[in-house]
């Protein structure tokens, strides 16, 4: 068994099936579909003609010289561009695996928790086009921060419900959508946003991302003739990281950073730097790194990015750091705030805020690391929706 | 302190069935939510489901989840929990169980939780968020320091779950009448009856019934399959709406479902 095909449903001390007894038939149902279709060639057939004529497949890597340049890196950086796909994001390549899934076993609705909107947004996208009735959660304080994500899955057909418990972002869509699902489980599927979760979802939509890391590895190689030295991908739950990773786990020369989300600084409490700051736990369905008190409340989560603002990661992540294949660091608002402007100025490219914790990580290690080093950094998603939050940051917005 | 099993027992001999209430620990504060978990026992309910304030109830209807939401507001801690337990115990015989989420036991560590429950005079535990193929370690915990365990069946569960969730729960299967989260219903599912019959079958001695019960007569009818009957939304909104008083106003009335 090789590292990027760890099967779930643990992975070390992490992972599980941590759910209330009435979800147990709608996972097993939902881990059996998927054992059975991954290996399916009809299915796999299906999703790459999808990934071929919708998505836009495979997505292109571009070397960022003036980006560089302007860091004063020692190493050439690489971006995978997910920020290319069809809806601006990696998060297309799981949804489209997973609504073809629901039609496989035969269940007309899909629901969904979002946190920027772009896994909302996806979702609704698929749904669509599979013909599926769609019903959104998203925090109220991420509705307001990315109101233009709502109205494009409203466009899309898609229900969208605020969820205004706790601290009303991603961890809150993600309750209400479980409660959603134990009490609609007969008709619906849950298409979850990322690797965190109950099994079988980090497996999942970890399988489903891998095409991230498979395709990069094969364009690399071709392009440069080698591997990279390092991998840079952000990580709130972690699904563009896993997929990233996945291309690379057992190519035991390429050092895998994830970079988490440092909110105002370490030091202020105001962050969502879960593997480096937080302590095991149980939430959502498995057990893994949480920011959370003594008393085993969750701690609320601060970023700038609500794709990264989420006090959990996925367990695979909690993994890879406890047995040292993976390094994470964390970085502020305002060091990704940094990245995403000089990648727009230099390169042309407005990175998602989430992507742009990548970039800033990759300006890091640019430093560190040898001359002629390589960094492979995945965008994992396009700025377009983040021009109101950085047009304030950077007071470009007339009043 | 007597024990859960043998509290249903006692209480199908001398009615129709045994009564179980929820309370949230800490609500409105610490105090009053011992007097309403007093009040529920002295009005003839069996047993107490103290629940333990958790930021992530994703089990939980809304009505206890605003009452669980204000109790950490008001800064409730676990260490409370225990002094509610204490409480109420002082003050009664009848068991205390408590409802929480997984994350809080983990948290507090599985033995100290099992250790200090027990020392306040709690006998049995339900953790919705914990299944039987995931238990292994808090059951170890909890059979050391001899604390009963119930596990959730739903009309979902296969039969072959409904063995193993028989085998791993001691006191009572805690039935779920209804797909779906804690909150009131008008009518009580079929599917409750259905359920209780293949727990049954399963050599379930106690089946509680819970989640949707809000009158005595759905106590009657719950009672008339089933050893026990859980309520748990109604109480918590005659406790929000009226306190203690109205709550054991409600309490009363539910009682008089017991009646054969």
């Amino acid at each position: 068994m090789t590292l990027a095909e760890t099967p779930g449903p643990y992975f070390g001390q992490f992972g599980g099936q941590f759910v209330p007894e009435a979800l147990v038939e709608a996972i097993t149902d939902l881990n059996d579909a998927w054992q059975s279709l991954k290996n399916s060639k009809t299915f796999q057939d299906d999703l790459a003609a999808l990934h071929r004529d919708y998505t836009g497949r495979p997505s292109p890597i571009t070397e960022v010289p003036r980006f560089a340049t302007a860091t004063k890196s020692n190493a050439r950086i690489f971006l995978k561009r997910e920020d290319l796909n069809h809806t601006g994001s990696h998060k297309i390549n799981n949804v489209l695996g997973q609504a073809l899934l629901t039609k496989q076993i035969g269940k007309t609705r899909v629901i969904a928790e979002t946190g920027a909107g772009q896994h909302g947004v996806a979702t609704a996208t698929a749904a669509a086009l599979f013909g599926l009735e769609c019903v959104i959660y998203m925090g109220e304080v991420d509705m307001k921060r990315q109101a233009l994500n709502v109205a494009r899955m409203r466009l899309l057909g898609a229900e969208v419900i605020p969820a205004t418990s706790g601290s009303k972002t991603l961890k809150d869509a993600i309750n209400e959508a479980f409660r959603d699902w134990v009490t609609n489980v007969q008709s619906t599927n849950y298409i979850f946003g990322t690797v965190a979760g109950p099994h079988p979802f980090p497996e999942m939509v970890r399988d489903l991302q891998a095409i991230i890391g498979q395709e990069a590895r094969a364009q690399l190689l071709e392009k440069i003739g080698a591997l990279p030295d390092a991998v840079a991908a952000c990580v709130g739950g972690g699904s563009n990281a896993a997929g990233i990773f996945a291309g690379f786990l057992d190519d035991e020369s390429v050092k895998l950073y994830g970079f988490e989300a440092g909110g105002s600084g370490i030091d202020t409490g105001l962050h969502a730097a879960t593997l480096t700051q937080g302590t095991p736990g149980v939430l959502h369905g498995s057990r893994t790194m949480l920011l959370q008190d003594e008393d085993g409340q969750t701690i609320e989560s601060h970023s700038i990015s609500a794709g990264l603002d989420y006090p959990g990661v996925g367990p695979m992540h909690s993994w890879l750091q406890d047995i040292g294949r993976a390094e994470y660091r964390s970085i502020t608002d305002a060091e990704a705030m940094d990245a995403f402007s000089l990648l727009s100025k230099t390169e042309g490219i407005i990175p998602a805020i989430e992507s742009s914790h990548a970039l800033a990580g990759a300006i890091k290690l640019g430093l560190e690391m040898p001359a002629n080093s390589v960094i492979l950094v995945s965008l994992s998603g396009r700025g377009d929706k983040d021009v109101e939050t950085a047009g304030k940051w950077f007071g470009l917005l007339e009043d | 302190m007597g024990t859960i099993d043998s509290a249903i027992i006692k209480a199908n001999q001398e009615s129709a069935g045994a009564l179980i209430g929820y309370i949230p620990a800490g609500y409105p504060d610490v105090e009053t939510s011992i007097e309403a978990a007093v009040a529920l026992l002295e009005n003839g309910f069996d047993a107490i489901e103290l629940g333990i304030p958790y930021s992530d109830p994703v089990m939980d209807g809304t009505v206890i989840q605003q009452t669980t939401t204000h109790a950490l507001e008001q800064g409730f801690k676990v260490a409370d929990f225990f002094a509610v337990v204490r409480g109420i115990t002082a003050r009664s015989t009848k068991p205390v169980l408590t409802m929480t989420y997984y994350n809080i036991i983990h948290a507090y560590g599985l033995e100290k939780f099992a250790t200090n429950f027990v020392a306040a005079g709690g006998v049995g535990v339900i953790i919705p968020d914990l299944i039987v193929d995931e238990a292994a370690p808090w059951l170890a915990a909890a059979k050391k320091h001899g604390l009963e365990t119930i596990f959730l069946a739903s009309s979902t569960s296969t039969d072959e779950r409904l063995a193993r969730i028989s085998q791993a729960s001691s006191g009572f299967v805690y039935a779920v009448s209804t797909l779906g989260v804690t909150g009131a219903r008008t009518s009580l599912d079929q599917s409750a009856r259905e359920l209780v019959t293949r727990l049954k079958e399963q050599s379930v001695k106690n089946s509680c019934v819970g989640i949707g019960i809000s009158n005595a007569e759905q106590v009657k009818e719950v009672l008339s399959y089933a050893e026990g009957a859980i309520v748990g939304s109604a109480l918590v909104t005659a406790l929000v709406e009226g306190g203690v008083r109205k709550l054991a106003q409600l309490a009363t009335d539910l009682v008089k479902g017991k009646s054969r």
